[in-house]
């Protein structure tokens, strides 16, 4: 009996192995109704984002649709100078540049809110701390040694990793704010929230329209049921 | 006019046998009348499949059969054509729902013997069936073309080149290119929204001919054909249509109840319908961290990761297969139904539904060691199961089968019963808040929960034997 309870808690204990390495992911506050929200994350997304990553499966004129917004403020407000309505979000940078820059082609973010999900993307982009070994300056905990720099320096200020030795592997346990940035660090959530709220909108747009029509299939199929149910009970009287 | 219609009328059926078939399949094609929930499954597959085959039409007209289109033209459907999402998600979900769906059916055949004499050969055409479906859904992953479709089809089409001496040439050939690539994705197109699909139907035709031949099963396990009236009309059976017709309507009701809300919901099933890792286009030259099939892969990819040698697992996993169309001659015993059956192959079966959810579970996980030595164990009770079947069957001591269909209690009947066990969890407590008003609320009551466990395990053991 012994035996066999201690193999349960071994196979139980192997799946938590596997979740065990860096820093816990913090939350994202992902509100895909607050269109406000999803406008700044738009501007954020222009500004800081689109220099070197497309998000070519969305076009203006449908963030201007979900998000209820004339076509001429988005394009004046969100869209970079020269874009049209109907272009999708694409990049200026070419790929042999990025290449030659980066050493890779920064990826296009359309769906990467749906591959790493917004908890990820939320922790990534705050998880950039100063590492004077890397050629940008910059590591993250959540992806080390990623190519990509932090782009929000002057936003969010310089963060200092806390390094404990643990198994004797040196491991990153926390993050300091060394020298703050331009916004506080209250500020700077709020901006990344906005981002993210953004980029999980972008990775299905349909999203919002999904969940409000589900209702009433929902409903639809409830009352069929019970019509079927009914229509069932009448022609079963006479099986005996 | 009407005159004209009755003579079309007449002229069509005096050339084709439209009210024989009507007759002989639908409305005096008798069965049982004691099926039970198992008895929707098959119905609901034909619906999912006629599903699938709809939907996969209207994708087809957006979808590019392209390595460099591929993944793009899905992002297309799912965001500028109009309700592409929803054809995309319903054939996305209709396909882990028809493995659902496929994977009871054939439990409810295990659990009554419907795989038992006379009606082996249905069960060999559903085997049949089966086989096509993961060959479908396998050809299918690849088309969204993400990293999962990518690498998912990179391992399983390798598994060809463990085969001695002509592997590597088999697998070549296979995929058309020395690696995955768009020869591959349009071979697996064709094959994908033709050539398999047309196999399938001419399988289920058949599996329903050769059921209509000899008769449904039933949950008592009995031959109802045994027992008729002066018209020769079978005592415990009743005619298809209408009843089993409008009965068939309410399971396909309530099915697509839990389809809609999967579809509006949670489409990827916390990355179990849809997994993560294929939001990202394919890369030849990044293997993703972890590969993983589709969940309803995961037992048998289980028992290929748990033998140490490759093509050793391959044949493992074939033989995992292979073996369940061996059912009908490994079963020795006198009765079909578990209901009559003695209580060694009720754990027997116990046992092998654990091993099956098991290797399911480890399929999805990254093969540690303690997980691979689970794995092992797993795939010794599958195979168990089935290689043991013919010694513990043939001497299993089983229960006197009745003469006539047994009545049991209808879901409707046991509704109340329910009430009661919900009432013993959650009672109605006195709830004092903070501002000293007492509140009755149901609350979560351990004792109640105890004692429902508790006989929950005292009625399993009694049905075990």
């Amino acid at each position: 009996m012994k035996r066999i309870l201690s193999t349960l808690l071994l196979l139980l204990s192997f799946s938590a192995f596997a979740s065990s390495s860096g820093i816990k992911l913090e939350d994202a506050d992902i509100d895909l109704s607050d269109t406000v929200s999803l406008e700044r994350g738009a501007k954020h997304y222009v500004t800081y984002c689109l220099g070197c990553h497309s998000a070519k499966h969305i076009r203006y004129k449908r963030i201007a649709l979900d998000l209820h917004l004339d076509e001429d403020e988005i394009l004046k407000n969100v869209a970079p100078l020269g874009a049209g309505i109907y272009d999708q979000m694409h990049s200026a940078m070419n790929s042999h540049d990025a290449e030659k820059w980066f050493g890779t082609t920064p990826p296009d973010l359309s769906l990467i809110a749906r591959s790493r999900g917004a908890d990820w993307l939320y922790s990534y982009l705050k998880g950039f701390y100063a590492d004077k070994s890397k050629p940008t300056g910059v590591n993250n905990v959540v992806f080390p040694d990623v190519a990509m720099p932090n782009v929000f320096w002057q936003k969010q200020g310089t963060q200092v990793a806390v390094i404990k030795n643990i198994d004797g592997h040196d491991v990153v346990t926390d993050l300091k704010l060394e020298q703050p940035g331009q916004l506080s660090p209250k500020e700077f959530d709020k901006m990344v929230n906005d981002l993210v709220n953004f980029l999980v909108y972008v990775g299905e747009p349909v999203q919002m329209e999904r969940q409000k029509m589900g209702k009433y299939v929902l409903f639809f199929l409830l009352m069929f049921i019970a019509l079927a149910y009914l229509l069932k009970k009448e022609y079963w009287k006479d099986v005996h | 006019m009407k005159q004209k219609i009755n003579n079309f009328s007449d002229w069509f059926l005096e050339r084709f046998p439209l009210s024989d078939l009507w007759n002989e399949h639908m409305a005096h094609y008798y069965a049982p009348k004691n099926f039970n929930i198992w008895y929707f499954f098959g119905s609901l597959a034909l619906f999912v499949l006629v599903n699938q085959i709809v939907t996969g039409i209207l994708l087809t007209m957006n979808y590019k059969p392209d390595a460099k289109l591929a993944f793009d033209s899905v992002e297309y459907i799912m965001r500028d054509v109009d309700w592409g999402w929803l054809v995309r998600y319903m054939h996305s979900t209709g396909a882990s729902a028809f493995f659902i769906i496929v994977y009871l059916h054939m439990f409810r055949g295990v659990l009554y013997g419907s795989f038992k004499q006379p009606r082996e050969l249905i069960w060999i055409f559903g085997m049949l069936i089966f086989v096509c479906l993961m060959a479908e859904a396998f050809m299918g992953y690849l088309l969204p073309w993400g990293q999962m479709s990518y690498w998912g089809a990179q391992v399983i089409i390798s598994l060809f080149s463990a085969i001695p001496v002509v592997g590597d040439e088999l697998s070549l050939w296979v995929r058309g290119d020395y690696v995955v690539s768009d020869a591959t994705l349009n071979r697996f197109f064709a094959f994908h929204v033709i050539a398999v699909p047309l196999v399938l139907i001419i399988l289920v035709f058949l599996h329903i001919v050769a059921l209509h031949e000899v008769g449904s099963n039933n949950p008592d396990g009995i031959d109802i054909k045994k027992q008729v009236n002066w018209q020769g009309r079978p005592l415990d059976g009743i005619a298809f249509h209408p009843y089993y017709t409008v009965k068939d309507i309410v399971g396909v009701g309530v099915f697509m109840f839990f389809f809609a809300l999967v579809i509006f919901y949670m489409p990827e099933m916390g990355g179990y319908f849809l997994e993560h890792a294929n939001f990202v286009p394919a890369d030849p030259l990044k293997t993703p961290e972890h590969i993983a099939p589709v969940w309803y892969f995961t037992p048998f990819y289980a028992i290929l990761r748990a033998v140490p040698d490759k093509f050793a697992g391959v044949i493992a996993m074939g033989g995992a297969i292979v073996v369940l169309f061996m059912l009908p001659w490994l079963d020795r015993s006198k009765v079909r139904s578990i209901r009559y059956r003695g209580g060694m192959f009720k754990k027997a079966l116990l046992l092998f539904v654990i091993s099956f959810i098991g290797l399911g579970y480890l399929g999805t996980q990254p093969a540690t060691p303690t997980a691979t030595t689970m794995a092992r164990i797993l795939t010794a009770v599958y195979f168990g199961f089935f290689l043991l079947m013919p010694l513990y069957t043939r001497w299993e001591k089983t229960k006197p089968v009745p003469e006539r269909l047994t009545e049991q209690p209808g879901l409707e009947e046991q509704l109340p019963k329910l009430l009661e066990l919900y009432n013993e969890v959650f009672p109605l407590t006195a709830i004092t808040d903070a501002t000293g008003a007492v509140d009755t609320k149901r609350r979560p009551n351990l004792a109640g929960i105890k004692a429902v466990l508790f006989r929950f395990v005292k009625n399993l053991k009694e049905s075990l034997d």
